[in-house]
């Protein structure tokens, strides 16, 4: 079978923050960049699919030259391929635009199963994958914890995580977009020497051939004003310490 | 049919019960109704969907829809042809559902499909001028962004739970059935039922006192330091997340969204930084106390005393102190 795994390159923001010119963006000197830690699950399972099943692995995203690192990581841990596709006036923060662009890569894969993670870590939409089924008109299932292939059906038996870890058990055909949550698996962690083979993968660089309508657009970034904040408690840890001691003693007796 | 414009809101069950994050919908929709004008509408979809359009009844909704399909749980096919053929049918300005497992399912994809106007993990909306702007929140909270609708006749927005009042009050709406043909060839996912949780584990919900722990714990061997620490303190010991997902604990042990949602008098964070799936378990917390190296950890605006230290360190000295 052939996956497609729709990953992501997060920004990570430190202490500092300032935002770009135009007001909508955190200026990318101020982020460090990683692959998104719910598509680093998503890419160990659909590794698991293949080792268990046959098939390629092929890892995707939406980004400028830099998320060929998230990538690359990921044809360490042992995908086949690569493919980044950009577009200078796409907005990447629009979770609505980068499925209009994955859509353009999984339309010429045509793979059984697509999987994102459940959501990104910056931005938190939670909406891509989603997004992405609406485009294709698959079937998605959300917050997967659990899946097994049926490939002579054509189904896939899931496990998926509802509000308060109650656990739903869902039948779905392929092909489809499946969204993974952490925890799933226990996900590699790739060799030296398996980061050194991954330069020399296939990474397909692919330009969007148009750019959609955004679901949303983000006017202004702020700095929210905190009406609440903790009361911080100085000194040394012996000191802290015995602070919270007294002040849990205080409330539980 | 014409069109109405208006507040449309997608209401869920569990169990048959209408959920709590929707009657917070409900609220926001009534605020929003009287900023941006025109009816609230809530939809109920399942299969004896009766008693879920009573318990819709709210104060400030005008018109609860019923709307029969052939399973009373959540499948996301029949969802989106539901919601898209009752969106595209009566064309509201916009339409509100909680930011949930679910509703990421189907709102993402008809949105897409549809070209409405989409945004999720909304924590406040305001009308400007006539123009919705909803507020969020990336990087786990650290900024804020206002997010406007240029284009779109309709626009989608899930909603944080947590963040509005539940509606409880009963409301006077007109009651009406809403017809949808569901195309069964294009219903390609199946609600098979759901997994009974294997009894034991600590009962979060009830502990009055609840030492948590989160990845500023740095290693699992550490883990043991804590539930020391726990037992002289007569805490039940609790964890973030990702300590569940990298198997330190058992799931049992988990606070947060997708874990248990407490309410102790003293909540004792240690490593924690404070995602939105923890923060919506334990912000609830009488007095939240929390240890952590980042002093702008989110974990602090909810927090009434934080600590910027070494989780381990203060835990050392805790247990050498008691």
């Amino acid at each position: 079978m052939r996956i497609v795994v729709c990953v992501k390159q997060v920004g990570v923001l430190g202490d500092e923050v300032e935002f770009s010119d135009d007001g909508r963006s955190i200026d990318p000197e101020f982020l460090d960049f990683a692959l998104n830690e719910w598509d680093w699950y998503a890419t160990e399972e659909a590794l698991r699919l293949r080792e268990a099943r046959g098939g390629e692995v092929v890892v995707a995203t939406v980004g400028e030259e830099r998320a060929d690192s998230a990538l690359r990581r990921c044809l360490a841990m042992g995908a086949d391929r690569a493919v980044r596709i950009w577009h200078g006036g796409l907005d990447a923060q629009d979770p609505i635009s980068i499925a209009h662009a994955l859509a353009q890569i999984v339309e010429e894969e045509g793979p059984d199963l697509a999987l994102c993670g459940v959501q990104a870590s910056d931005t938190l939409d939670a909406a891509t994958g989603a997004a992405l089924a609406g485009l294709l008109g698959w079937p998605v299932v959300t917050v997967v914890t659990g899946l097994t292939c049926d490939p002579t059906s054509g189904t896939v038996a899931i496990r998926r995580e509802l509000e308060g870890g109650l656990i739903e058990v869902v039948t779905a055909s392929t092909p489809a977009v499946l969204t993974i949550q952490t925890g799933i698996n226990e996900p590699r962690y790739a060799t030296l020497r398996a980061i050194k083979q991954a330069e020399q993968k296939p990474l397909a660089v692919r330009e969007i051939d148009q750019i959609e309508q955004a679901g949303a657009v983000i006017k202004t970034m702020y700095i929210p004003e905190r009406s609440e904040h903790a009361e911080m408690l100085g000194g040394s840890p012996p000191e802290v310490a015995r602070l919270i001691a007294d002040i849990v003693k205080q409330r539980v007796g | 049919m014409m069109a109405v414009g208006g507040i449309l809101v997608v209401a869920e069950q569990a169990g048959g019960e209408l959920r709590e994050a929707t009657r917070e919908v409900v609220s926001a929709a009534a605020a929003l109704g009287d900023s941006l004008g025109g009816p609230v509408t809530v939809a109920v979809i399942g299969q004896d969907v009766d008693s879920l359009g009573l318990a819709a009844n709210l104060e400030g909704v005008d018109e609860v829809l019923l709307v029969s399909t052939s399973s009373s749980e959540f499948e996301s096919d029949t969802w989106r042809q539901v919601c898209g053929a009752m969106i595209a049918g009566r064309r509201p300005a916009v339409v509100l559902a909680p930011h949930s497992v679910n509703a990421v399912a189907w709102a993402p994809a008809i949105a897409a499909e549809y070209g409405f106007g989409f945004t999720s993990d909304v924590v406040s909306f305001r009308a400007d001028e006539d123009h919705l702007v909803a507020v969020r929140e990336p990087f786990a909270g650290k900024v804020r962004v206002d997010v406007g609708f240029p284009e779109q006749a309709t626009s989608i927005l899930l909603l944080r739970s947590g963040i509005w009042p539940a509606a409880k009050a009963p409301g006077s709406a007109l009651v009406s059935a809403f017809d949808v043909t569901v195309d069964a060839s294009r219903v390609r996912t199946r609600h098979e039922g759901f997994e009974e949780v294997p009894p034991g584990g600590p009962d979060l919900a009830k502990a009055p006192f609840i030492l948590s722990i989160g990845r500023g714990i740095e290693d699992k061997d550490n883990v043991q330091l804590f539930a020391d620490l726990a037992d002289k303190f007569g805490a039940v010991l609790g964890s973030s997340r990702p300590l569940v997902d990298a198997g330190w604990l058992e799931s049992s042990r988990q606070v947060g969204q997708s874990g248990a949602v407490v309410k102790p008098q003293v909540y004792l964070a240690f490593g924690i930084s404070g995602s939105t799936e923890h923060l919506a378990g334990m912000r609830q917390s009488g007095l939240i106390i929390a240890v952590n190296t980042d002093a702008r950890a989110p974990i602090f605006n909810v927090a009434h005393f934080g600590v910027v230290a070494d989780a381990m360190q203060v835990a050392e000295e805790l247990n050498d102190l008691l």
